[in-house]
């Protein structure tokens, strides 16, 4: 057993799986010498050398599609974004190249990368440095979007991404780094890359919610229970493939949910999994989706940041509403 | 080889001596060219040029391609092909590549370079298939590890640079060939992964064809710059310009640049000077912005023309083996024609199949719906 942080657990399963496959790459800005911004690459370099931990010039498009010809070489690249807010330009090579190359080759070439990035809210970071447009991504056909929240789920989560045959983009929740420390088992073994997690059972309400959300909405759920409330927690975890049979099975038990996320309300994830909950579970609910979320907003500096970010006491007001819901 | 010297111009305060400035590097972009339109030589010819065999085998990859081009502006025009790139008077440059490259290097095209690909084992079936509608048209039964064509201008630019950073991470002496046309070097794609290859020293040919036009917008609207090839010195690695209708000088030119990056590992780019002597596309119609004149002008510069002539002229071909190797041709491609018309469409759950490498159960339910969807025609 092994007791890390989340980045620490990043780090530790790059460690592994570099040891483990030396197809395996890391690459991106400042992810050698310094370790990455956040050290999540932190002795890495030392430990496997320039040419498998290699710092790359300030070129994120070509990170991007440069993983795209190392993985259709057979190589398993791990490409580095230092913050979301720079990751808008891989975009044209994900989604018009990482995202097809195996269904537009029929199968001939494939694309075994990650892209990983930290992102979201909450550590009173420069503009372009806060932002959770995870569902950007969960919009394209092809790809997995996968978010830890945890360090053993950031461990397990990370493997499974590394050894899928198929492009991940594997987004960190830069604000739960350090917040706290977990023993793991770090076995190798990985996680399912299609399964929400039940992170706590309860019968009266269920929370859905991924990312660091995850953090405060455990607060709230303990808070919650105080007061004889027993809601239980879903980390989503995997937003693409999304597994809605979990979310069903949980709503057919609760008959009420509220989503939490912390990127804009429109177009969010929330919205397709409320979306799914009405398709096939309608029947279940007896109160409305509510969903807690960040404002239809540019994401503020961060001298506004706490009244942009949904907090637990949101939480606990949505939950009761819904509750209160005839 | 025909070698004229082109000195970039510096600006006025790089070539001025003054007590406060010095000239702290120069550079030289070299033009290569070895006949002129006539197919008369303009200078020494490397050996290929006394070679009949390889001259033919040169001929021939030209000829089909132009044949291939021809027939399918023909089907799109009657309504059996889906838009379709021309690549009519730009033939030496793809049979130069394919001619040179080895067959374990790996060519990231982009569209209208049907010659490499031809020469690489890509069949022409599969390229019809592919305008035609139809994704197996891009997997490629011989270059298993080819690109297939790339569509948005200069992505694929990112992908060799990846694909030569495997070589090399695996020590193989192979080469990553890459081309782009004109307009492509205008955008980022393409600075950011000359710079990459030029700073990790990475086996990959980069190929611009400067056929003079990105749709309607001609070269001199993209860029500022004298040549294009001058845009590699910026990224620290050579480049050069070569007659894109002369295909010995370009077979020359890729084979010396091929050995030498295999060699170094240096990368290297070679700006190849054509004319687009067709409309960007099927659906384009270039006489809405350039003068017809313009192109009736450019064409004693053909590339067939030109080794036609040299050939003629050497004692190494007559009629009879161009009405021949034309037989040959147009039935090569009636049998590629005629396959392409008789395969049949994919099934509609085909768009499912090849997304992941297993299916998530999340779209097993749009798989089962998609099965009974029913095509248009």
């Amino acid at each position: 057993m092994t007791e890390v942080n989340l980045v620490e657990a990043v780090n530790l399963a790059l460690a592994q799986e570099m040891a483990a496959d030396d197809d395996v790459l890391v690459m991106g800005e400042d992810v050698g010498i310094n370790g990455g911004v956040f050290r999540a690459t932190i002795n890495l370099q030392k430990q496997f050398g320039t040419t498998r931990v290699v710092d790359t010039p300030l070129s994120e498009a070509v990170i991007g599609g440069m993983a795209i010809g190392m993985a259709a070489q057979g190589m398993k690249p791990v490409a580095e974004i230092q913050f979301m807010g720079f990751i808008y330009p891989t975009i044209d090579q994900i989604l018009n190249h990482a995202s097809r190359l195996r269904n537009r080759t029929r199968g001939r070439l494939s694309c075994p990368m990650v892209l990983r990035a930290p992102f979201g809210g909450g550590i009173h970071a420069p503009e372009h440095h806060s932002e959770s447009t995870e569902a950007m991504f969960a919009h394209i056909p092809g790809i997995r979007v996968v978010i830890p929240s945890s360090p053993a789920r950031a461990y397990g989560l990370l493997l499974a991404a590394i050894r899928d045959p198929d492009p991940v983009v594997f987004l960190e929740p830069k604000r739960i780094y350090r917040i706290a420390k977990q023993e793991i088992e770090a076995s190798g073994e990985a996680l399912p890359l299609d399964t929400c997690f039940v992170l706590r059972e309860g019968s009266d309400i269920t929370l859905i919610t991924w990312g660091a959300m995850t953090h405060d909405t455990l607060q709230a759920a303990d808070a919650l229970t105080e007061e004889g409330i027993h809601a239980e927690v879903i980390d989503v975890a995997t937003l693409k493939p999304l597994d809605m049979t979990t979310i069903l099975e949980s709503v057919a038990k609760t008959g009420r949910c509220v989503i939490v996320h912390e990127a804009a309300r429109s177009g969010g994830v929330g919205a397709e999994i409320a979306a799914g909950i009405g398709e096939k579970g309608l029947l279940h609910l007896l109160a409305p989706v509510e969903r807690v979320t960040g404002y239809d907003t540019v994401m503020p500096l961060y001298r506004l940041e706490q009244c942009y970010m949904p907090d637990k006491q949101q939480i606990i007001e949505a939950t009761k509403k819904t509750l209160e819901f005839v | 080889m025909a070698v004229h010297k082109t000195t970039i111009k510096l600006t006025k305060a790089h070539r001025i001596r003054s007590d406060t400035s010095e000239s702290v590097a120069r550079f030289e972009i070299h033009y290569h060219r070895c006949l002129n339109a006539e197919g008369l030589p303009v200078y020494s010819l490397s050996e290929v040029a006394s070679d009949p065999e390889r001259l033919a085998r040169l001929y021939r990859a030209m000829m089909l391609t132009r044949l291939f081009d021809t027939k399918a502006v023909a089907l799109q025009r009657t309504g059996q092909l889906g838009t379709y790139a021309s690549s009519m008077g730009q033939e030496a440059i793809g049979t130069a590549i394919g001619t040179a490259m080895r067959p374990d290097d790996v060519l990231l095209p982009t569209y209208r370079e049907y010659a490499a690909q031809f020469l690489r084992g890509v069949s022409m079936t599969e390229i019809l298939l592919y305008w035609g509608g139809d994704e197996r048209g891009m997997n490629y039964q011989q270059s298993r590890e080819d690109f297939p064509i790339s569509v948005p201008v200069a992505s694929q630019t990112a992908h060799a640079v990846g694909v030569a950073y495997a070589f090399k991470y695996r020590k193989q002496p192979r080469v990553a060939v890459c081309i782009l046309g004109d307009g492509g070097t205008s955008k980022g794609d393409f600075y950011e992964s000359l710079n990459i290859a030029g700073v990790w020293k990475l086996p990959v040919l980069f190929v611009v064809n400067n056929n003079r036009w990105a749709i309607s917008v001609a070269r001199e609207q993209q860029t500022a710059a004298t040549t294009l090839a001058q845009k590699a010195i910026a990224a620290g690695i050579r480049g050069e310009q070569v007659d894109g209708n002369d295909v010995i000088a370009l077979y020359d030119r890729m084979r010396l640049a091929l050995a030498r990056i295999r060699d170094t590992h240096e990368p290297m780019l070679i700006e190849a000077l054509t004319y687009r002597m067709c409309d960007h596309t099927t659906a384009d119609d270039a006489s809405r912005y350039r003068p017809d004149e313009e192109v009736e002008a450019q064409r004693v510069y053909d590339p067939m023309h030109r080794l036609k002539r040299y050939m003629l002229n050497n004692g190494y071909w007559d009629e009879h083996k161009e009405q021949q190797l034309n037989k040959a041709c147009i039935d090569e491609i009636e049998a590629a024609v005629k396959a392409y018309l008789e395969t049949p469409p994919q099934s509609p759950q085909s768009m499912f199949d090849y997304l992941y490498e297993d299916l998530p159960d999340a779209l097993k339910v749009q798989r089962a719906h998609a099965a009974g969807r029913k095509r248009d025609d």
